[in-house]
């Protein structure tokens, strides 16, 4: 299962994190700052795929932003990978600027709940992930 | 209006702060408004304000007083309220939170909501942080919803229902009858999760496993429809169809495969089919395959399907992306010990990715190729793993090392070769190697008696060369000691000859004395080597005394001690030199304790030699007297085949017999030997005695044995002990608990003290037992024990 999606900057500064198997509060930040460690100073040419104390990492690059979702040993690495790029795609067709995601948070949040679930993928076509969202737009603006 | 509007003020306020300080600063101020906005309950302001926190919470900073604000929320009929009100409650609650109670009632209602959005939410919230109390109460609920709804709630549902499995396994039988029907649906976000909860019922409940495998022909069929179909713009990720649901579909057929040759024969067809016809060259695909692998290794398939299985993983070995290699070497890892010989055919491949750039490659190669050393390969294999290890990232230099030496231990052509790879190891990596083995390859060098001339001029060069590895200095000291007299001949037939004198040689050791890279073992061993060279040099004695009498008030009390005794040596017992310092018999090669295994026939020189603080400290400080005791008891005889040199610290019993050979008897039997056991208590017929099992530097290990010797049995008979702080003890079981009468049978009990700072043992025991009906405890105090125990 998934353990937690991260979304971070070059500098290092958490943008979005998401837990699926409970982290305390308190070790939250120690464990984002191990990980952005690990990931932010593996070089161009090293694969995406760190083995992290007792489970494994996927991280992927976009610009000046980093993607780091962290999974057990049981899940397909490579299909985790695509996860990751189809997630970057849902939020590209949504949003116009990356800015704009960072000030919109929120949508953020409801966009990957209708991705993954408790750990698990529910749903990866683009279509219906972002029905709800533009739903809730609609209501919002009548 | 949406909620992001002041988020996205405060956001910007808050990412233009330049220092943590001015941050944290902002955030109190905003955190202090927050709540005071709280307490007023404004209607308008509640969903922005608790963005607010929850972004605050992203960042770090404490924001628990926004959880009843949560519950306040989520029990509003507006939508958007509800929303922000469970994504509080989704990152702020979890179970360990009171306030997690309050919204099991909302939820129950919300899932009965006619609004889907609603529902989602509610599902949503119970899968993310739903606690046992509050799955138990919502499981029929969910249970309903799995059965009528439309696909956008069943999906969310179903993942509910494997939350709740996880919670509660009980439930699982509740869930089990409709998991079977959902795999009929055609959505494919509803198929996916009915296969994630097929999957994890399949896992908890080995029942419910043997239920499932009447559903392999209905995956096979979704599988091939998947694959077949042409191209699908719904669930299109570069050319392969819903590449998600073909790995999770993939899994469930592994476990359902298992162990079970019915199902397995059924998947085959499928598996080749996906093996063969799907492109892999895109990520996607790779992905696909790479469950497929692992599908087929794990279930009983035919040979067939294997090696096209290990054929694929060969293909991504060559792969030009860097995750497939690295997944394909992983993958292999896990196949090598079972298909051997399939995984060999790629050897080629798998080594050259020892220079890959990415270290996580490099240390999966390094694991591949030491596991595919075998004794046909392992001369091309081992010039690799050298190269290897003189330029692999420092982290797996140890790793490499050990793995060489194993593989070099097991399968080596020939004695020589064995050397030159130990040698070229300790010359490349000696810093990284473990203890252990410098007494290895000693033992080693003198099994190979031939070799001794080619060995030590190897070690003379080497040492010349550098004397930083502190290994290698070691064990070079110790073969110029031996066999310096070969060394100084200077021929030999496969090594170019050097002409060396006397000089040459003692020069290098001084050196090593001398250097401050040297560790105190390495200059113990180098004041060793020089002492033993008087007997086999003929022209520079006085030098060699010279520097043994330096030495003698050296700071290093090990050193000072050697010193001081080799000038004894040759001061007072000139006429033995050439017995003690005569050439070493071969150490025998199974004896597994080195230190108290050599004893039988060799010089337990050479034993304290191997330990950095060796058994020879243990002697008092005024080491002259103590070897002069020793050295009187041999002084008698006359040369001794195998002489006991003065340091033999593990030979105890100081009043032995005065021949040497009894003296050798009793060093020859110190492994076996029966220590006599001393009566610590004797009292009303029981009596305690003490003996001494074995003994390292820092440990011993003792047997308590009570006899009784009265007319009646002994019952509830226990043992407590209590010694110094800086003593650990273990007390292993007793024999038994009760005492016979008539001193028929005894209770043994072992106990093990563990004494890391050598202090002086002492041990308080309390016996307590019960004879005829009373209850009688005694306490006993030992000071001494059998055998010297660091006093």
């Amino acid at each position: 299962m998934i353990k937690f999606l991260l979304m971070i900057n070059k500098q290092g500064q958490t943008r979005l994190s998401k837990y699926y198997d409970h982290v305390d509060v308190g070790k939250r930040a120690a464990l984002e700052a191990n990980v952005v460690k690990c990931c932010l100073f593996r070089k161009k040419e090293e694969c995406s795929f760190v083995e992290y104390k007792d489970y494994k990492l996927v991280y992927r690059q976009y610009a000046a932003l980093f993607i780091v979702v962290g999974i057990t040993d049981d899940e397909n690495e490579l299909s985790i990978y695509e996860l990751v790029h189809n997630f970057i795609e849902v939020l590209d067709k949504y949003f116009n600027r990356v800015t704009q995601i960072m000030f919109n948070l929120d949508k953020v949040h409801i966009m990957l709940d209708e991705m993954i679930l408790n750990g698990c993928i529910v749903e990866t076509n683009k279509n219906r992930i972002l029905a709800p969202l533009l739903a809730l737009d609609k209501m919002a603006e009548s | 209006m949406s909620p992001s509007v002041r988020l996205q003020e405060m956001i910007r306020v808050i990412r233009s702060a330049r220092t943590q300080g001015e941050e944290r600063g902002l955030i109190q101020k905003e955190c202090a408004a927050i709540r005071a906005q709280f307490r007023q309950s404004d209607n308008g302001a509640r969903t922005h304000n608790l963005a607010k926190l929850l972004y605050v919470h992203m960042l770090g900073y404490p924001a628990h007083f926004g959880q009843m604000e949560c519950v306040r929320l989520i029990a509003s009929p507006r939508y958007s309220e509800k929303r922000i009100g469970y994504l509080g409650a989704m990152m702020l609650l979890d179970e360990k939170q009171d306030a997690s109670l309050l919204i099991t009632n909302s939820i129950k209602n919300d899932l009965s909501h006619s609004s889907q959005h609603v529902q989602s939410l509610a599902l949503c919230t119970l899968a993310c942080m739903g606690s046992a109390e509050m799955c138990r109460d919502l499981a029929p609920e969910i249970e309903r919803l799995l059965g009528a709804s439309d696909s956008y709630i069943k999906k969310k549902a179903i993942l509910c229902a494997v939350h709740i499995v996880r919670k509660i396994p009980e439930l699982g039988e509740l869930y089990t009858p409709l998991a079977c029907s959902l795999l009929s649906e055609k959505n494919h976000g509803v198929l996916h999760s009915a296969v994630v909860l097929i999957t994890e019922l399949c896992e908890r409940n080995p029942d419910t496993l043997r239920q499932f495998r009447k559903t392999v022909p209905e995956l096979v069929h979704i599988m091939k429809g998947l694959i077949m179909s042409g191209y699908s713009p719904e669930h299109n990720v570069a050319g392969i169809s819903d590449p998600f649901l073909q790995v999770r579909i993939l899994r469930l057929l592994r476990i359902l495969g298992r162990c079970n040759d019915a199902a397995s024969d059924a998947m085959n067809d499928l598996l080749a089919q996906v093996a063969t016809n799907t492109d892999s060259s895109k990520t996607a695909g790779s992905a696909v395959l790479y469950e497929t692998v692992l599908t087929v290794m794990d279930i009983r398939s035919e040979s067939g399907l294997r090696v096209l299985a290990v054929n694929i993983l060969g293909r991504f070995l060559l792969n030009n992306d860097r995750n497939i290699r690295y997944i394909s070497m992983t993958s292999l890892q896990k196949i090598v010990q079972t298909d051997h010989t399939a995984v060999q055919r790629h050897r080629g491949t798998i080594v050259d990715c020892l220079k890959d750039q990415d270290a996580s490659v490099k240390r999966r190669a390094l694991e591949l190729s030491l596991a595919l050393v075998s004794a046909t390969n392992i001369r091309t294999m081992m010039k690799e793993l050298l190269v290897f290890l003189s330029t692999c990232p420092p982290e797996l230099r140890a790793h490499t090392a050990s793995g060489i030496f194993i593989a070099a231990e097991r399968y080596a052509p020939s004695q020589r070769w064995h050397i030159d790879t130990i040698l070229h190891v300790l010359i490349t990596a000696g810093g990284d190697v473990r203890d252990e083995t410098v007494p290895n390859l000693i033992k080693l060098i003198t099994t190979a008696s031939e070799l001794h001339c080619y060995t030590v001029l190897k070690l003379y060069r080497a040492l010349i060369t550098d004397i930083s590895q502190q290994s290698l200095v070691q064990v070079a000291c110790w073969c110029i000691g031996e066999y310096g007299d070969l060394l100084l001949k200077g021929e030999c037939d496969d090594i170019e000859p050097m002409q060396l004198t006397e000089d040459d040689v003692l020069d290098a050791l001084e050196t090593v004395l001398q250097s401050h890279m040297s560790s105190p073992a390495s200059r113990a061993f180098a004041l060793t080597a020089t002492m033993k060279l008087s007997t086999r040099i003929t022209n520079n004695v006085d030098r060699i005394r010279s520097i043994v009498s330096i030495y003698g008030s050296c700071i290093d009390v090990e050193l000072q001690q050697r010193a001081v005794e080799y000038n004894a040596l040759f001061k007072k017992y000139d006429h033995m030199r050439a017995a003690v310092l005569e050439r070493m018999p071969v150490i025998d090669k199974s004896s597994p304790g080195d230190t108290l295994g050599d004893l039988t026939g060799e010089v337990t020189k050479d034993s304290s030699l191997s330990k950095p603080v060796p058994g020879g400290s243990t002697l008092p400080l005024e080491p002259a007297s103590q070897a002069f005791d020793l050295l009187d008891l041999l002084g008698q005889t006359d040369t001794v085949p195998e002489a006991s040199h003065a340091e033999s610290a593990a030979a105890p019993d100081p009043a032995g017999p005065s021949t040497g050979r009894d003296l050798l008897d009793l060093l020859g039997g110190l492994e076996t030997t029966v220590v006599p056991s001393v009566t610590v208590y004797e009292k009303g017929g029981v009596s305690l005695k003490l003996q001494c099992d074995s003994q390292t530097e820092t440990a011993v290990t003792l047997t308590f044995t009570a006899c009784n010797s009265t007319q009646n049995d002994i019952t509830k008979f226990t043992l407590q002990a209590a010694v110094p702080k800086s003593i650990q003890l273990q007390m292993k079981a007793p024999s038994g608990s009760v005492l016979p009468a008539g001193g028929h049978s005894a209770i043994t009990q072992t106990v093990v003290l563990s004494n890391p700072s050598k202090t002086n043992l002492k041990m308080r025991v309390r016996l307590s037992y019960s004879n005829q009906g009373m209850v009688c405890q005694d306490t006993v105090q030992i000071d001494s024990f059998p055998s010297p125990a660091w006093t």
